[in-house]
């Protein structure tokens, strides 16, 4: 499997597997400090998501985002459905019409989504929203990419920062979302967004690290980048 | 969970399908869900729509009619509607004098209404958007995500909707929608949860003798966590917030609107009513119009919220104006 259209779409697949396997959690971090819907949303979205990839085989990996973007907005409500929404969109304009994705294109799609999330929720770092692991992420495959990483080491390191970034939430005091209202009461809780986030790119990582490198097509020696872990164009 | 239903994942379609039955004058959609009068799009008049999660029936559905919103959009319960859903409401409603949405400040249903605006408006709609915000309990919203919209959305969207009934144009709408969200505001009360069908079990827990002040629509708190009181105690520490929040003068006229979190009686309600107009006489303030009963409601919660309009001759005109939705229903 390579970072093509195909192989985005079959970590997008995963990654709804994972919503739904995680969706109780999800619903009950929710209940905690919000209204308990996050989980069952994010699983409505993503079920129809999976019912629609299955047929994109021969997309690139942008209209693939804009797939998941476009599902996700028109099934989950609430706020999850337009910031992930938002997030995949811009991350697919960020990434253009390439066929295959690179470490840099990544970075370059996750430093877009916190952008776009950033934009229409008007959440900043702190807040205690999917931004505190979104940020975190993005910033994390920027340095990465910087490096020469593989786009799976890229994706590994913005699922660890994402990971740490949801779990630093959890002594944070809710300054957006219905979580705002609850004040102190809100601290003590893993805010349900940033640990969506986190088991998205833990997903996504996870997928990835099958993936090749761009350049290094499946079974064949196309004669790619020389060293193993520096796809064409990071250098650029 | 003790419900009458028949599967949680299918609540909203099932009870619009009974809309439907019970309504022949209402146009009912289930994909994307959206309610519509039967007799629209009416040329040449103003679009009013609103929406928001279900659960608080008859909110936002149950006020669409002659006089009142022209289509509403139900997303799940609790969960704010989707773009989609406000498109092809606005589709089947747009006369082409414009369209104004009113939206109730939680997240979600901004965020959303204004992903639509931003969609309808490219496809070339006149769409403007105002957002009600009346909910005192949130004491700085400059550290939360801002006041909520609560109780208070019923007399914008009945005096809005009245004004583009009579063929006001899109400007004088939206400066109307704007002079009632700055002169309304509410305050709420939960003496108990209410249990969300997909969720299966109450979304808080209050003690036998706790009560939650200052909460939204969902039961989501504002203030304090506290202990039951008789009646007269709490609707006192419910309009006292509320007094302090406008600047109130000797002889101003008000709308004194009751309203059950949808579990309490109309006994109770009554009575609570009778005190909160017997305390605003105490200050000087004219209880000029009144609404009692469930009409902005958290499913079966039990609780009430106070919400008081201040009134001007222009406000009580469209207020009294005739208004035929299947909850709301006067003056012809």
């Amino acid at each position: 499997m390579s970072c093509d259209g195909a192989g985005t779409a079959a970590a997008w697949l995963r990654v709804a597997e994972v919503v739904r396997e995680h969706r109780d959690e999800l619903v009950m971090l929710d209940r905690e400090i919000g209204d308990g819907d996050h989980g069952e949303n994010l699983r409505r979205g993503f079920d129809m998501v999976a019912d629609r990839l299955t047929s994109a085989e021969d997309d690139t990996p942008r209209a693939v985002l804009r797939l998941v973007a476009s599902t996700l907005i028109s099934t989950v409500g609430g706020a999850a459905g337009p910031l992930y929404g938002t997030a995949l969109l811009r991350a697919g304009n960020a990434i253009g019409d390439r066929p295959v994705l690179d470490a840099a294109a990544v970075a370059a799609a996750l430093t877009a989504a916190v952008e776009g999330v950033v934009a229409r929720g008007r959440a900043e770092p702190g807040d205690k929203t999917m931004v505190d692991a979104l940020q975190p992420a993005a910033s994390a495959a920027v340095a990465a990419s910087e490096r020469g990483a593989t786009i799976a080491e890229v994706l590994a390191e913005a699922s660890a920062a994402a990971d740490a970034g949801a779990h630093a939430t959890v002594p944070l005091i809710a300054r957006k979302g219905r979580a705002s209202y609850l004040g102190e009461r809100s601290a003590g809780h893993l805010d349900p967004g940033a640990r969506s986030t986190a088991l998205i790119l833990a997903s996504l990582a996870a997928s990835a690290a099958s993936w090749r490198p761009a350049g290094q097509a499946e079974g064949t020696d196309q004669g790619g980048p020389t060293g193993p872990s520096i796809a064409p164009g990071e250098d650029a | 969970m003790k419900k009458i239903i028949n599967d949680p994942a299918t609540v909203v379609t099932e009870a619009l399908h009974g809309m439907a039955a019970a309504h022949p004058d209402l146009r009912v959609h289930t994909d994307p869900a959206y309610v519509v009068r039967a007799d629209a799009p009416i040329r040449g008049r103003v679009a009013v729509i609103s929406g928001g999660g279900s659960g608080h029936e008859p909110l936002h559905c149950g006020f669409v009619g002659p006089g009142m919103l022209t289509a509403a959009c139900p997303g799940p319960v609790f969960t704010s509607p989707t773009p989609d859903q406000v498109q092809a409401a606005v589709a089947s409603a747009d006369g082409g004098a414009g369209v104004l949405l009113l939206v109730k400040n939680y997240t979600g249903d901004v965020l959303n209404f204004e992903t639509a605006a931003e969609l309808l408006a490219a496809d070339g709609v006149d769409v403007r958007t105002v957002i009600v915000d009346d909910d005192v309990a949130v004491r700085d919203s400059l550290f939360t995500a801002g006041r909520r919209g609560v109780a208070g959305t019923l007399p914008v969207e009945k005096i809005v909707g009245a004004a583009a009934e009579s063929g006001a144009d899109l400007d004088t709408c939206e400066r109307l929608a704007r002079t009632v969200v700055a002169s309304v505001r509410t305050m709420g009360l939960a003496l108990t949860p209410c249990t969300v069908p997909h969720a299966g079990e109450p979304s808080f827990t209050l003690g036998e003798d706790e009560i939650e002040i200052g909460i939204g629509i969902h039961g989501e708190p504002g203030r304090e966590k506290t202990r039951l009181a008789p009646a007269q105690d709490l609707v006192r520490k419910l309009l006292q917030p509320v007094l302090d929040d406008l600047e109130w003068q000797q002889g101003d006229r008000v709308l004194l609107f009751s309203n059950s979190m949808g579990g309490t009686p109309l006994i109770e309600l009554y009575l609570a009513h009778g005190s909160a107009a017997a305390l605003l006489t105490e200050r000087g303030l004219l209880v000029e119009r009144s609404l009692v009963g469930p009409y902005v409601t958290s499913l079966e919660m039990q609780g009430i919220s106070l919400t008081l309009l201040r009134l001007t001759d222009e406000l009580i005109e469209w207020w009294d104006a005739p208004v035929s939705t299947p909850a709301l229903r006067w003056g012809r």
